[in-house]
């Protein structure tokens, strides 16, 4: 569904992404781990298209999606979150995740001022999906309130129910666990779980081990920019080089 | 909340009659003037809280537009083609019903465009005016946009003070009253926006349903509609906003050309109403003054930027601010930074009073 073709992404000298090759299987979840500094959140950057290639491809169902702009892609069936939170000020909870559903409408701007039949049943049907969105999350008592006064893990929801409004084929997670704590990851683990067994593929980027050996299919280990290794969790977590990584080189894995 | 809207509206439109009536009972009719001028500034402010309160870009060149409305739908109405008439481009123009002839007060015989076409022009012009400017100002994030409509806002006082065919310092003047109602429609008089004091009570509610109707239209776009939720998503986060699918910088040029519109409208109403239109309506101060309205309306309250923009308006208008009147709308725009930089509706829980202020948002 999703190939990443020697993708570099060099600012000035620095190689923060270097020749990085992969697939993501349509249905499948696949993580993205590596330490700080590996190039994971640049690598996150140019599959959303927020920033430019220095060379290589992607490509989203056959189709190069380099040269998109982050609009497009939405259109293509990406959603994403934001690692840093970022829900829309001034807004209540269900408009936020309504306008998740932007790419779901047609309406145009003067449509909008004249509130017409065909709109207005277009605004309706946004609405029931976003209600739906937010009752999948359990959140939908919050819907009226104002989406920056909510905790900090109630926002993370939100975000994820924004992406969901969109109906997305791919979704990706940037750092969905940060800031959680175990309780509340091991509920967005099992809620990552359901949304793919509704057909979303899921790509996501992340710190918490516990999380990624939890619910990836798959993993692709960075270091330094460069692909270490991708294989099966079981497999990573007995992977010398990827401990050697993490850990340091004298660690000896337990038996 | 549309319930509220109602409610609201209602209550406006109840003030307006209560207003007119007022001043008729009390022989103070000469009021309704600068009320059908503040509401035309009205018009304009509300669009610009559109723009800056709701999609977060900021324009300092609003006086421009309304300075293309003004003076374009002024040229075109006293424009005397009549040694043209000849030319086959203006007979056809003629035959097409787009042009008129009057008398002016000086009881020469004209043929002009009429203000219905002169008026579409104006806006049309504004329109793609704001396009060119938008287009590559747009793609920008920041501040660019308050910078280049600076710029663009400057070009137009030059232009008008110093081009011959726009009168120079003088303006326009003599600019007919623009038909809205022609005599031969219900038998009697023809009713036009003039400043002739025949009309002065209709010109008030026409000033009025005009100023209404394009708060009404910009309230379902920005309450209710999918490019108005667009809109202010992109204020906070352009980034988030496009994921989601939308198109940030057409989203932003939209809703700048919809505000030229708006701006031009009150620039071509007004320039009839008043019969004529100067420079002074063009330069930089209005244009601040304009922000400085949206601003102490509430910067995201399409009902506080209107309150505000009359009010003020009016006030300004009737003279109270003196020689001052520059500088006390940039004393507002000052203590609003200072103070309350998110819009006065900030302020909400210090103020006990404040429910009497029209501050909520929509």
């Amino acid at each position: 569904m999703l190939e990443l073709y020697q993708v570099r992404k060099h600012f000035g000298g620095l190689r923060a992404v270097d020749d990085v090759s992969f697939t993501v299987d349509a249905g499948c979840i696949k993580g993205v781990i590596g330490p700080n500094g590996a190039g994971k959140s640049t690598l996150f950057n140019l599959i959303a298209c927020n920033i430019p290639l220095s060379s290589g491809t992607i490509r989203f169902d056959n189709r190069e999606i380099q040269r998109l702009k982050p609009y497009q892609t939405a259109e293509l069936g990406f959603a994403r979150t934001f690692q840093n939170i970022k829900l829309f000020a001034d807004m209540s909870v269900l408009e936020c995740v309504m306008v998740g559903a932007h790419s779901k409408g047609r309406a145009g701007f003067l449509a909008g001022m004249l509130p017409l039949p065909q709109h207005r049943r277009e605004e309706a049907a946004i609405r029931r999906k976003s209600m739906e969105c937010l009752e999948f999350l359990g959140i939908a008592d919050l819907a009226e309130s104002p989406a920056e006064a909510l905790a900090f893990g109630q926002q993370r929801a939100v975000e994820l129910a924004r992406a969901l409004a969109a109906e997305p084929r791919l979704l990706l997670l940037d750092e969905p666990a940060a800031g959680l704590n175990i309780y509340e990851t091991a509920e967005l683990g099992r809620l990552i779980k359901t949304i793919r067994e509704q057909g979303v593929t899921v790509l996501l980027v992340e710190h918490d081990m516990s999380l990624v050996m939890d619910i990836c299919d798959e993993i692709v280990v960075l270091s330094s920019g460069r692909k270490l290794a991708e294989d099966i969790p079981s497999r990573i977590q007995h992977n010398a080089e990827v401990i050697a990584i993490y850990l340091g080189e004298d660690y000896e894995p337990a038996r | 909340m549309l319930g509220q809207i109602r409610t609201r509206l209602g209550a406006v439109v109840a003030s307006v009659v209560l207003l007119q009536l007022l001043t008729t009972f009390t022989g103070t009719e000469y009021y309704l003037t600068q009320l059908t001028m503040s509401a035309y500034y009205g018009l304009l402010v509300i669009g610009l809280c559109a723009l800056m309160g709701y999609a977060g870009q900021i324009s300092i060149g609003h006086a421009g537009f309304f300075a293309i409305g003004g003076y374009l739908s002024a040229l075109l109405t006293t424009y005397n083609l009549t040694p043209h008439a000849e030319n086959s481009a203006i007979a056809l123009l003629n035959q097409a019903g787009l042009l008129f002839t009057w008398e002016n007060l000086y009881g020469e015989s004209l043929l002009t465009f009429t203000p219905w076409a002169a008026a579409l022009a104006a806006l049309v012009c504004a329109a793609l005016v704001a396009l060119l400017v938008g287009i590559p100002v747009l793609k920008l994030r920041g501040h660019y946009l308050a910078m280049a409509t600076l710029g663009f806002g400057t070009i137009i006082y030059r232009m008008a003070l110093a081009l011959p065919i726009l009168g120079e310092a003088d303006g326009i003047a003599d600019v007919p009253g623009f038909i809205l109602i022609p005599a031969s429609l219900f038998g009697g008089e023809a009713l036009m926006i003039s400043g002739e004091g025949d009309f002065r009570i209709f010109n008030y509610y026409v000033a009025w349903a005009v100023v209404l109707a394009g708060l009404v239209l910009l309230m379902n776009l920005m309450t209710r509609s999918r490019s108005g939720r667009a809109l202010r998503a992109l204020h906070s986060s352009e980034e988030a906003a496009e994921a989601c699918g939308v198109n940030t910088s057409r989203a932003k040029l939209q809703v700048f050309v919809l505000s030229a519109v708006y701006a031009a409208l009150a620039g071509v109403l007004l320039t009839h109403f008043k019969g004529g239109i100067g420079p002074e309506e063009a330069t930089v101060m209005k244009s601040v003054r304009y922000v400085a309205l949206v601003a102490v309306g509430g910067m995201t309250s399409l009902w506080g930027t209107l309150f505000m923009g009359v009010g003020l308006s009016f006030l300004s208008l009737r003279g109270v601010f003196g020689s001052y009147d520059d500088a006390v709308f940039g004393l507002i725009l000052l203590a609003v930074m200072l103070f309350a930089p998110g819009g006065l509706s900030q302020l909400n829980s210090h103020i006990p009073w404040r429910r009497l202020l029209p501050y909520r948002r929509a």
